[in-house]
């Protein structure tokens, strides 16, 4: 229970779309070190030595000292000077997230954050005053929709014509099921402790025992209904109508719970009369609850409306806003850096080359990459290989895949032995560019590594020459699968590599 | 062989400068497009042979260009260009039209062969594109609700397409399947065909359900 509050996607994309320096993506950045001007111990040295420094202590410090405390929203993370903010769950939640939230942000066990409101609740009732007020002050941990920034931002700015439908009914449809499961448990709980309350006299007086429930029940019922219609805020980015801001999105279920809760309060002020022997007033006092009532609304209508209204445009600004800086901090981290060592390297082509390769590939899979599986696919993995001999032998390596399955040990051998494949070809061959070709076809899988440069003779291999013979071709037998090569000088090279899965 | 008569669409100034460079010497370059408008106006004005067009194109992409010209002119021929190689934009340009995708990295001589090849009423596939094909058609599928001639490749096909994956070229691919260049072309084109006209549930849904996965 004290992890999911972790999961909700972040302020504005949360699939690898975050430009936090987390320890993998720092230790990607300076992979380029080694061209840059050297220190003794290979440290690069350069104008950035000092970013390159603090990006190193950074990815040193290990997770728990990183930018996001475990447990906190991703939509709290910030730079480290702003104010760390507290969230109400929108999930996992019992009544309103809050213990949840205060859980999430002080990094403990919801359980004992709910105890001690509990413990704090019988001895005293300050515990559901903290409550209260918690719910009225800490505001809900926002949503959004995950999507490639790339694809998305073209979507937005029209320079794409479809739009996929984001599959969200499923996660929708969880929530509502738990929600109301939870109901009936609420009810029986409260009732229970009410009742112990009463029976050890320590509860409230008999007079005003009952006006008191029913008030309680019905402002709750109102609260928790402004909540959710704050909920479909968060999801949809819509201008709200005045109504709306009370209704939500939940037609007429929440026009009964509204209803229901002004009868409860209704019933708690009547039945105080009545108690008090003021039957006769009953009348009057409600007309008159009903006038303030109305006319509250009326004088206070246009100016609420204003407000809403306000608040929702500056509220899409700042979103907007937070999507401009997440894009210029990305850009800052890998573009930018990339071009200043590129202006560095400019009289070595090949360097140049390589650089900007790599940060194509790098902002490509950004924009575009909605999976990064690297470690658990056969064409992830693949890609993973192909890209670091793009990187270390500075010749790219287009990769094709069709079909995809786990990546089973047998097949990491394989993948290995394609690498292996790779490296020879960017070393020996001359070729331009390399090709790779990954198939799943049901139980089978095909790797193809082709280069189109000057070959050589397969049965003249050296037994000495270990790539060919011993990383590619007995890696492949000793996990039960097959190498061919074939080579000529006008062709090109094709190792051929295939397994059973 | 007279020179190509081409308009180049691209949104990037820059770009089109580059393409004009590196290809104006040996095609005709008689029209540029920035957006929808301007593209469809340049491309009716000048009737090109071929449409270097780009798949993120500002007034609704390079499909918007495709329907518009076509209803006009069916003849001219696109060649679509991108930078994306997400699957949905792939898949769809050539749904709409387009007769072959190819990369903005592609090199000069490859980007003049491509669109001599388009021009010459032939399609051209990326070893990319020939990949998504091949994951679109691939897998079981009901057989008593689809047109076994679209929705299917034949297996000369898919032995075209995977070699194209691998980095064959036209020629190439010929001398491995000892058949001839004329004969590949054919087998592309007629993919090509299946691939826009196909109703098969991949082609439509392909990048929803790869999401999915």
């Amino acid at each position: 229970m004290s992890q999911p509050a972790a999961a909700p996607p972040g302020g504005t994309s949360s699939n690898g779309g975050q430009p936090e320096p987390t320890p993998g993506q720092t230790q990607d950045q300076w992979r380029y070190k080694g061209w840059g001007p050297q220190g003794p111990a290979g440290q690069y040295q350069g104008p950035y030595a000092a970013y390159a420094a603090r990006m190193g202590a950074q990815a040193g410090s290990g997770p728990g000292q990183s930018y996001l405390p475990p447990g906190q929203p991703a939509s709290a993370r910030q730079p480290t000077d702003a104010p760390r903010r507290a969230y109400r769950r929108t999930e996992g939640r019992v009544v309103a997230g809050v213990a949840g939230g205060i859980a999430d942000h002080l990094g403990v066990s919801d359980t004992v954050v709910r105890l001690v409101l509990i413990a704090t609740t019988v001895s005293g009732g300050f515990g559901i005053l903290i409550y209260a007020a918690l719910w009225f002050l800490m505001p809900l941990a926002p949503e959004t929709v995950p999507a490639a920034p790339g694809l998305a931002a073209h979507t937005r700015s029209g320079l794409r014509s479809d739009e996929p439908a984001p599959p969200v009914a499923e996660a929708k449809q969880r929530k509502r099921e738990k929600s109301r499961g939870q109901l009936p448990a609420l009810v029986a709980i409260g009732a229970g402790l009410l009742i112990l309350l009463q029976v050890a006299g320590l509860g409230i007086a008999g007079k005003l025992f009952w006006p008191l429930v029913f008030a309680a029940t019905g402002l709750a019922l109102i609260w928790r209904q402004a909540d959710e219609s704050q909920k479909d805020k968060w999801a949809r980015d819509v201008r709200v109508p005045i109504l709306g801001l009370v209704l939500g999105k939940g037609g007429w279920k929440s026009l009964v719970r509204i209803g229901v809760g002004l009868v409860l309060i209704g019933t708690a002020v009547t039945l105080f009369l009545v108690q008090n022997g003021r039957l006769s007033m009953v009348g009057d006092v409600l007309i008159a609850l009903l006038l303030a009532v109305v006319g509250i609304g009326v004088i206070a209508g246009p100016w609420v409306h204003r407000l809403t209204r306000d608040l929702n445009s500056e509220r899409a600004e700042r979103v907007r806003s937070q999507e401009r800086a997440d894009m210029a901090a990305h850009l800052h981290d890998s573009v930018l850096q990339t071009l200043a060592l590129i202006q560095k390297q400019a009289d070595d082509p090949k360097a140049v080359a390589r650089l900007a390769r790599s940060q194509e590939r790098e902002l490509r899979s950004w924009l575009y990459d909605e999976e990064h599986d690297a470690d658990q696919t056969i064409a992830g993995a693949a890609k993973q290989a192909a890209a670091e001999v793009e990187d270390s032998h500075g010749v790219p390596i287009e990769v094709v895949t069709v079909g995809d399955c786990d990546l089973t040990e047998p097949l990491a051998s394989m993948v290995r032995a394609a690498r292996e494949s790779m490296v020879n070809a960017a070393k020996h061959s001359g070729a331009a560019k390399i090709d790779v070709f990954v198939e799943v076809d049901g139980d089978r899988v095909e790797m193809f590594v082709r280069d189109r440069g000057k070959g050589f003779d397969v049965d003249e291999v050296p037994d000495d020459r270990l790539g060919l013979r011993h990383s590619v071709m007995g890696r492949m037998e000793r996990h039960g699968g097959r190498a061919t090569v074939r080579s000529d000088p006008e062709t090109g090279t094709e190792v051929r590599l295939e397994m059973d899965r | 062989m007279s020179s190509r008569r081409v308009v180049v669409v691209d949104d990037h100034d820059m770009f089109r400068a580059g393409v004009r460079s590196e290809i104006g010497a040996s095609v005709d370059i008689v029209g540029e497009g920035s957006d929808v408008d301007t593209a469809v106006k340049a491309i009716v004005g000048t009737e090109p042979d071929v449409v270097l067009l780009d798949v993120h194109l500002p007034g609704g992409g390079g499909t918007e260009v495709m329907k518009q010209v076509h209803q006009r002119h069916p003849d001219i021929k696109f060649l679509a260009l991108s930078v994306s190689d997400a699957a949905e934009d792939v898949i769809g340009v050539i749904r709409a039209g387009a007769r072959g995708y190819v990369t903005k990295n592609i090199s000069g001589t490859e980007l003049v062969d491509a669109i001599n090849r388009v021009a010459e009423g032939d399609a051209v596939f990326s070893p990319r594109l020939a990949g998504f094909v091949l994951d679109a058609f691939s897998g079981a599928i009901d057989i008593a609700s689809v047109d076994e001639d679209l929705d299917r490749l034949s297996q000369r096909e898919r032995e075209v397409l995977r070699l194209i994956a691998r980095g064959y070229a036209y020629k190439e691919v010929a001398r491995e399947l000892f058949i001839s260049v004329k004969t590949v072309e054919t087998h592309v084109s007629s993919v090509l065909r299946k691939l826009q006209l196909s109703n098969r549930h991949e082609l439509t849904r392909w990048a929803t359900d790869r999401r999915l996965v």
